[in-house]
């Protein structure tokens, strides 16, 4: 589903140069959970932004789903994430004037559908999450497990090929975060692929794989049983 | 994708609008009403400041025809013919006869001891009325403001322009002399060798030079003062019937060829041509105040719509993360400042149309030469809420395309 080839990430200021991703290469196959795990610094939210499509990496391949995405132009990149792509961010990135139906209607509202089908499956999506009292809610109102339940639908709702997420439950606490996680796993279970970025032990342990960096590169990956 | 675009524009426009901070858009708004305002009023009244003057001029001089002496004669020749050719005319309304002369006005005279003492005296334009006419024609009898206007039979009594006495005269130049009377007074009328003792009946006030440097009496004493029995007249005041245009009057009096024995002058025609260059003058400045205005508005929108942005950088971020078209994203912001300018231009109509303009017209503002309106011509005013609504569009554009063409990470992470 995905391929990386020798991703290489540098920031410049000024004269100086700084390398956070020294060359990667990974592989994660159709339906696979795949974790991104290491400490502060080590290139993980870089290298998920990367593969995302949304940064321009300095050099290196990114493949998906047999695209080659390295001469794309930031309208093809849109237009790629709209349809192919999911996003869970960390502080949730639910727009404040909508509410949690038309937040997560608006992928589908880009893609042409109707408004009474977007928001029929908008309301299909929250009622999974268990939402279902709660989509003419604003984000302001709405608790932080609950807004990232929210934010999980809105990635879901357009049935991306891949979700990426990062680090989905660093904002919540336990209870809410194990919920996301168990909302996680069941999408997995359903054959989504998910690339994840995560500096919790516990929550990297229910991927199928753990890709470790450290300082720019890829260190370990480890298969969880 | 264009519509495509524009839907998703609409939409993200709608509920940012609606779920806003509502007294931010109540103050957006009242700055595209205040600037609205600033296009039109300032301008208007600039315009209104002459027009006032001219209207006065119809209202209590002109009429909307006026017939007049040739110049180089003394009076209008044929005024027989002239006057039943007006009464004959079905388009006219009403008509005033007037007798005009140059003359003087004196008072205190009666306290003169010696051949050398000073009588105190003014020129003054003596003009011999039928009173009922006149008012008929022109509200000069509204301008009266100590005593009365004249009525059918008054006998030996006159009314004085105000600025032919002291206590009322605009008027402090050297040559320029005005005479000490008030209501009761008995003043002596001079035209020629020909003098008659009059009673002051009324003092009228109005800022028509031709009105307030005059003497009003009954047409039938000022022709026996002038000796006149030709009947030989030198003004003619028209009033034109409701729906009728005055150039259509003039020009059929002209095809009766009075303008062989008169000038015939629409109130337009016989405005002062200083007052129209000043009516150039003044439009020419209130358009460059409305086109600074204009810009001062634009770079309102402008700061607004940017700090909008800015703020919301984040969110645009997110927008085109989620797969949000760019162009959607300006729209959105292209539809709000849309908003803002016609609901601004809206209430501004309302309060020019509904509230500025009525008032000042019942109550115009005191200018020391003109009694000033508002000019407002409705498709001048359209222009205006166009003008602006373009302005206003654009200003919101550019700072929204600024930050949508910015890196989606860096809006994202609010960098």
């Amino acid at each position: 589903m995905i391929k990386v080839k020798d991703l290489k990430k540098y920031f410049y200021e000024g004269e100086v140069e700084t390398k956070v991703l020294k060359g990667l290469d990974l592989q994660v196959e159709k339906g696979e959970f795949v974790a991104i795990m290491g400490r502060s610094g080590a290139g993980k939210s870089t290298f998920l932004y990367q593969v995302s499509l949304l940064d321009n990496p300095t050099s290196g391949e990114i493949i998906i789903d047999g695209v080659d995405t390295h001469d794309f132009n930031e309208e093809q990149k849109v237009d790629f994430r709209l349809h192919e792509l999911g996003y869970v961010f960390q502080d949730y990135a639910l727009l404040p004037d909508l509410t949690a139906l038309e937040n997560v209607a608006l992928p589908l509202l880009m893609q042409g559908e109707t408004k009474a089908f977007a928001y029929k499956k908008a309301k299909e999506a929250l009622t999974k999450m268990g939402l279902e009292k709660r989509a003419n809610a604003v984000p302001s109102n709405l608790s932080g497990g609950e807004q990232q339940r929210v934010s999980v639908s809105r990635a879901i709702v357009h049935k991306p090929k891949i979700l990426f997420a990062d680090e989905p439950t660093a904002n919540l606490d336990n209870e809410s975060s194990r919920v996301v996680m168990k909302i996680f796993q069941e999408l997995h279970a359903q054959g989504q692929t998910i690339v994840m970025v995560t500096h919790e032990e516990e929550y990297g342990r229910m991927a199928q794989r753990i890709v470790r960096l450290d300082d720019g590169l890829i260190t370990k990956i480890e298969i969880n049983s | 994708m264009f519509i495509q675009d524009l839907k998703i524009g609409w939409y993200l426009a709608t509920r940012q609008l609606r779920r806003t901070n509502p007294w931010t858009t109540v103050l957006i708004v009242f700055v595209m009403v205040l600037t609205f305002l600033n296009l039109t009023v300032v301008s208007g009244i600039l315009v209104g400041l002459i027009e006032g003057s001219v209207q006065q001029n119809k209202d209590k001089y002109t009429g909307d025809v006026i017939i007049s002496t040739l110049d180089q004669k003394n009076y209008i020749e044929n005024s027989p013919y002239v006057i039943s050719v007006i009464k004959n005319n079905p388009d006219i309304l009403n008509s005033s006869v007037r007798y005009v002369t140059g003359g003087s006005i004196e008072a205190n005279y009666k306290l003169k001891t010696s051949d050398k003492d000073k009588i105190e005296g003014a020129s003054a334009f003596i003009a011999g009325v039928n009173p009922e006419d006149e008012q008929s024609v022109t509200g000069i009898y509204s301008s009266v403001v100590e005593g009365n206007f004249l009525v059918e039979g008054d006998y030996d009594q006159v009314v004085v322009g105000s600025d032919l006495l002291k206590k009322y005269s605009r008027y402090e130049v050297p040559g320029f002399e005005a005479i000490d009377a008030d209501i009761g007074s008995r003043v002596r009328l001079r035209i020629g060798d020909v003098s008659r003792e009059v009673v002051v009946k009324g003092i009228i006030k109005s800022k028509v030079d031709e009105i307030g440097r005059r003497v009003f009496l009954p047409e039938n004493q000022l022709r026996a003062m002038l000796g006149r029995d030709d009947y030989g007249i030198n003004e003619v005041a028209i009033k034109v019937k409701p729906g009728v245009n005055a150039a259509h009057v003039r020009d059929s009096l002209i095809a009766s060829e009075l303008n062989h024995y008169a000038k015939v002058q629409t109130f337009e025609d016989a405005m002062p041509k200083f007052l129209e260059q000043m009516i150039l003058t003044f439009a020419l400045l209130g358009n460059i105040i409305s086109l600074i205005g204009l810009v001062v508005a634009s770079i309102t929108v402008f700061i607004v719509i940017f700090i909008n942005a800015i703020t919301r950088k984040k969110f645009i971020g997110i927008l085109k993360a989620i797969g949000i078209r760019g162009r959607a994203i300006e729209w959105s912001y292209i539809f709000q400042s849309f908003f803002y300018a016609v609901a601004g231009s809206m209430i501004g109509l309302a309060v020019l149309y509904g509230l500025a303009q009525p008032i000042v017209a019942a109550h115009p503002i005191n200018f020391p030469f003109s009694d000033g309106i508002i000019v407002a011509p409705l498709g001048e005013s359209f222009f205006k809420v166009l003008l602006l609504i373009i302005a206003t569009v654009l200003a919101g554009y550019i700072p929204a395309r600024m930050i949508v063409r910015r890196n989606t990470l860096d809006s994202v992470l609010g960098r």
